[in-house]
This record gives C-alpha cells, sequence and structure tokens, in this order.
C-alpha cells in the first residue's frame, strides 16, 4: 500500500481550548438580560459577554482611545503573548512602544469578536439556558452584530468617540461598518486588505472550508461538544484551503518552489515529500489547537454576508454620505483575495461623499498575509496618518 | 500625474524661506483660507503641505504610487488616480478649488479635464508650460526640432506631455468651453510672475508657463 500520512492531531485537547471560551485569559465585560445584542437575523443574544484586552491608558478627556478589530481566526490577543499557544501577539509589528500603535501615546482595546472562540459569546460557549454547549442552536451572526456588540463594550468603557478604528480582512469589513453605523463615533478609521462586500470567489472559498469541517465525521452536526472531540481533521483541512488565499504564487514560489522535505528523492507516496505541504499541514494542525470548528462556520458566514452598499440601497456612497470621518485606505498588489480594486472601488465611492481619504496600495508579493507581517512601508503609512489625525483631534504628540 | 514625470521644474527652486516653489505659492495666494481643495496631479504633496500651513483642507489625486504613498507617509490626505478616469467619482461642487498644476499636457483629453475641474470645483487653478514661450519657438524655426528646455527636457519619443499649448491656445479653449478667467499670469523661467500688463501676444510669446484662475461663465 502507499505511504499516507495525514494532518497530526492538535497538542492541545479540547478541554484546554475550551477553558479561554468560558473563563478566557482577558477582562470579560458581562451584558445581561437588560441589555440583549439585537442581531440581524432577528434575535436577541441575552445575556453575552465580550472578552476583550487593553493596552496603554485612557487620557483625562477620553479622546485616545484605539479599538482595533480583528480577523477572521484573530482574536483580541493583539500585543501580549497568546493564552493558548504561548506565541506573541498578532499584531506585534504595529502595536507595541516605539511601533505606530504606541501604548504610551493611546489607549488601545482589542476585543474578541461575538461568534468568537476565546472568551466572546459564541457556539463553543455555554447556552444558559440549556447548560450545554451553544453549537448550531447559536444564532448566525453578521459583522454589523459584531460592531454592535463593540459599541456595547465601549460604552461600558465609557468612550464617546474612538480616536480610531483599525483592522485589516474581517478586521476591515469592521472598521468600515463602524464608520457607516457609527460615524460621529469614529474620528479616523484605518481600513486595511479589506472590502465594502464579501465577493463570490470569497464566499466559494469560504464555502469550501465550511464543507470540510461539515464533511468530518466527529462534526456530528455541529454537536461535537456533547461527544467530547473536535473535528480538527475537517477544521485543518479548511485552514489549509484558506492559508493558500492569504499567500501570493510568487510568495509560495520563493518561500518553498518545489524543494523537498527532510529528503533528496521523491518517496513515491502520498508523505509530505514537498516543503509546501509539510508547512500547510502544519498550519492546518496547529490552528486546530486554538480554533473551534462552529466558530469557524459562523465567521466565515458573517463574512459572506457583508455588503454595505447592499445595506444602503445598493448605492455605496450613500453608506458614507456627510461623513466627517478621517479615512486610510490600503491594499497590498499581491492580494487576490480583497484585490487594490475593492479598496478603489471603496475609495470612489468615499469620494463621491467628500469624504477625507487617503488611499495607498503597497507594493510586496506576500498577498493578502502582508498585512501582519513586517511591511515597513505600510508602517510609515499608519503612523502618518495617526499622527495627523491626532494633530486635527488636539492629542499632544509624544516627541520622539 | 507626478510633476516630476510631466515636467521637471528643478529650475524653479527658489531658495526662499520654507523652500516653496514659486509657482506654487502664486497658485496658494489665489485660495481663499479656510477653503477645501483637490489638487489633481499632486506629485509629492510639496503644494497640498504648502496650503496646509495656511489652513486650508487639501486634498490631493496622484498617478504614481511612490508619489501617493510619500503624501499619505506626510499624513496627506492623498489618493492613487487618474485625472483622465477618475474625476468622474467626484459629486458636483465637491470642492472649493480644484488645482491642476502643470498636468493638463499630459492628460489624454485636457478638455474633458477641464469640464470636470469646474464641475467639482467651483474654481479651478490650471498651470501649464507656454509652448509658445520664444525659446520654443526658436528651436522650432532655427533648429528645426521639437523644443526642449531645462524644464521640459524629454525627447518627443518619451515626453509624457502629450497635449502640448500655447497661452494663446488656453484661452481660446476657456473661451469655447464657456470658462472666465478670473485672473491669469505669466511666470518667467525662473518661475517669477511677469508682473506688468501686456497684452496677450506679450504673455504668449515671454511667459514660459501660465497660472489661470477659472471659474464658471454665465453663458448658458
Amino acid at each position: 500500500m502507499v505511504g499516507v500520512q495525514s494532518i497530526p492531531s492538535p497538542a492541545i485537547t479540547a478541554d484546554e481550548r475550551s477553558h479561554e471560551v468560558d473563563r478566557p485569559s482577558s477582562q470579560v465585560a458581562q451584558f445581561g438580560t437588560k441589555q440583549p445584542l439585537q442581531l440581524d437575523c432577528g434575535v436577541d443574544l441575552s445575556p453575552f459577554q465580550i472578552a476583550y484586552q487593553t493596552y496603554g491608558e485612557l487620557n483625562a478627556d477620553r479622546s485616545n482611545a484605539i479599538l482595533i478589530c480583528h480577523a477572521l481566526t484573530g482574536d483580541q490577543h493583539v500585543a501580549n503573548v497568546h493564552p493558548v499557544t504561548g506565541k506573541p501577539g498578532w499584531w506585534e509589528t504595529l502595536v507595541g512602544p516605539g511601533r505606530p500603535l504606541d501604548p504610551s501615546e493611546y489607549f488601545i482595546i482589542c476585543s474578541n469578536v461575538i461568534g468568537g472562540c476565546m472568551g466572546s459569546t459564541g457556539p463553543a460557549s455555554i447556552n444558559p439556558a440549556t447548560g450545554k454547549v451553544w453549537g448550531l442552536d447559536f444564532p448566525v451572526i453578521t459583522i454589523p452584530d459584531m460592531v454592535r456588540a463593540q459599541a456595547m463594550l465601549i460604552d461600558r468603557l465609557g468612550i464617546d468617540t474612538l480616536f480610531a478604528v483599525v483592522g485589516g480582512s474581517m478586521g476591515g469589513m469592521q472598521v468600515l461598518q463602524w464608520t457607516a453605523a457609527y460615524p460621529t463615533r469614529v474620528f479616523s478609521a484605518l481600513a486595511i486588505a479589506c472590502s465594502t462586500r464579501h465577493s463570490a470567489q470569497n464566499i466559494a472559498f469560504h464555502e469550501l472550508g465550511r464543507q470540510a469541517v461539515m464533511a468530518d465525521p466527529d462534526w456530528h452536526q455541529g454537536g461535537y461538544a456533547d461527544h467530547g472531540i473536535h473535528p480538527h481533521r475537517g477544521l485543518a483541512v479548511a485552514r489549509m484551503a484558506a492559508h493558500i488565499t492569504y499567500l501570493s504564487d510568487a510568495a509560495l514560489h520563493r518561500k518553498f518552489g518545489r524543494r523537498m522535505q527532510d529528503r533528496e528523492l521523491p518517496t513515491f507516496s502520498f508523505d509530505a515529500d514537498f516543503q509546501v505541504e509539510s508547512y500547510l499541514r502544519y498550519q492546518g494542525s496547529s490552528f486546530v489547537e486554538r480554533f473551534d470548528a462552529n466558530s469557524y462556520l459562523y465567521l466565515t458566514r458573517a463574512m459572506d454576508y457583508f455588503d454595505i452598499a447592499g445595506d444602503h440601497g445598493g448605492v455605496l456612497a450613500k453608506a458614507f454620505a456627510g461623513i466627517q470621518t478621517r479615512f486610510c485606505v490600503v491594499s497590498f498588489t499581491s492580494d487576490w483575495l480583497f484585490p487594490t480594486s475593492e479598496s478603489r472601488a471603496l475609495v470612489h465611492a468615499l469620494n463621491a461623499s467628500s469624504a477625507r481619504v487617503s488611499f495607498a496600495e503597497i507594493e510586496t508579493d506576500r498577498g493578502h498575509d502582508a498585512f501582519l507581517l513586517d511591511v515597513p512601508e505600510f508602517f510609515d503609512i499608519a503612523r502618518a496618518f495617526l499622527q495627523s489625525a491626532g494633530k486635527a483631534r488636539g492629542l499632544t504628540a509624544k516627541t520622539a | 500625474m507626478s510633476v516630476q514625470e510631466a515636467l521637471p521644474l528643478g529650475g524653479l527652486a527658489t531658495g526662499q524661506p520654507g523652500d516653496f516653489r514659486a509657482d506654487h505659492v502664486l497658485v496658494a495666494e489665489m485660495v481663499k483660507p479656510g477653503s477645501k481643495v483637490l489638487d489633481v496631479g499632486c506629485g509629492e504633496g510639496d503644494l497640498l503641505q504648502l496650503l496646509e500651513t495656511r489652513g486650508i483642507d487639501g486634498r490631493g489625486i496622484e498617478l504614481s504610487r511612490e508619489g501617493v504613498n510619500r503624501c499619505v507617509a506626510k499624513g496627506l490626505a492623498v489618493v492613487q488616480g487618474d485625472a483622465d478616469t477618475d474625476l468622474v467619482n467626484y459629486p458636483d461642487d465637491a470642492f472649493d478649488y480644484v488645482i491642476l498644476s502643470q498636468t493638463l499636457q499630459a492628460t489624454r483629453q485636457p478638455k474633458v479635464v477641464l469640464e470636470n475641474l469646474l464641475r467639482i470645483g467651483r474654481r479651478a487653478i490650471v498651470s501649464f508650460p507656454n509652448f509658445g514661450f520664444w525659446k520654443m519657438r526658436l528651436q522650432l524655426l532655427i533648429g528645426g526640432h521639437m523644443p526642449r528646455t531645462e524644464n521640459l527636457p524629454a525627447s518627443w519619443y518619451d515626453t509624457a506631455n502629450i497635449h502640448f499649448c500655447t497661452i494663446k491656445d488656453f484661452v481660446e479653449l476657456c473661451d469655447a468651453i464657456d470658462v472666465k478667467m478670473e485672473r491669469a499670469e505669466a511666470l518667467d523661467l525662473y518661475g517669477r510672475p511677469l508682473r506688468l500688463r501686456m497684452p496677450w501676444w506679450v504673455w504668449n510669446l515671454f511667459g514660459e508657463q501660465g497660472v489661470f484662475l477659472l471659474t464658471r461663465g454665465g453663458r448658458k
């Protein structure tokens, strides 16, 4: 028989992961029955909780708060060691001392999205009505729902206007939703590698990922928690497919080419002969250690439904009519998941609304993932945009 | 369109306080403080920075990615775009002034661009190199070749400037599309305004470039 090497099982058990779901290593804002989250699907979610991290201090006139919105598989651990993986925060390139988002200047907030699995209420949380894990009984959520929950958190923190809302990919979608839903509460918006609507191709990739999860017999129609297991193989395949879309042909070629993994010659089997296969398997298996399969289904669905123009009679510019928010839109040349054309459509709509907007396309071969990587030109732009907005906001800039 | 690409103006550096170009200073003087301005073809944002020092809310469009990114890294509100194709996305009366500095001659459809400038802005400020300048005429007449100057060094086959005109040509275009000139200035080789009151033909001969403050005519 030809040799087969399957994706390795995760080193972290479902129990260790679920600890972060219910009792996260973060601050938690609880919202009781008097403060339900009104979801787009018509359900009032109550009670619910939001897990969040903060960095820096809120100034006296509460004008220096920056909300960071995380991407599909991100979480609130932007700039601290991750409690499950032990790895550095996912955006330490951008956030930290001396970085464009410096906690000595700004009060930086990042919350786990509603529907997530790192402490905010989601399908992996316990449904208080049944005492069991929500699973597929959890209502379907949308990007506007995520933002509505964040607005409730911001209210709770006593902040009226955010100095900036910043995010990439699904985080960028939340940034744009913030400006469309709460234009007067957002002084400046930095939307990176994102779009005002999810494209057909992107919905197709998400459907592929969801079907991979659902095809895993361990998924049990979403009820795997009752069986004490996790559909890690299906979720890993979903992650592997998605990860390819975050890179680019050029980046894969540069990083791996056709190089072999720890061997000189092909094994004539289905082992991971190629480095790129080994890399993808690692990405898949490490992802399932920290992420819940049902949460993945819900969050990909939320992105699919996102369409700001659709919510405004099909005219994108209407969503931003009369807006005073200062925008900075950034795209990357090799990003084929959220290509520059999507950002350009947003910029045209903002121009039509006479909004103050900067738009930069950054040349890189690193694909969609570039927004998480060390790209100095992007950091220069983020820094200058925030400094210029800070001047307009009357924030006293720290002298370098 | 990048100014560097369309028209190198190294010879116009003046060394005056702030190191702003003479033609930029002249343009900035035409803009009322507190106005909202769109600079089409803003290059690396020098004019926008000058306007900012005067309390003017400036935005920019620039064709080259490098130019845009440098502007954004200076904190300016600049987007990547093309004067020929992207002005249609702006609504009527969105700005008090729209500026087209040293870029008109590099557009594919100068007439359409000019019409758009005065649709988006209540006023437009347009500057361009004057092809009727005596040095240009002399090169064509005596030398028999397409003119090249310190400020326009490119050869005919590699220049970005595809629609050269003279001051006289431009005045005629404005008249044809019902555009009124509120103010006109001709600049000499060093970017200094020819301050004397003179007839058009003198400007057309001795102005190295023309700067015009335009507004909509009332014929319609």
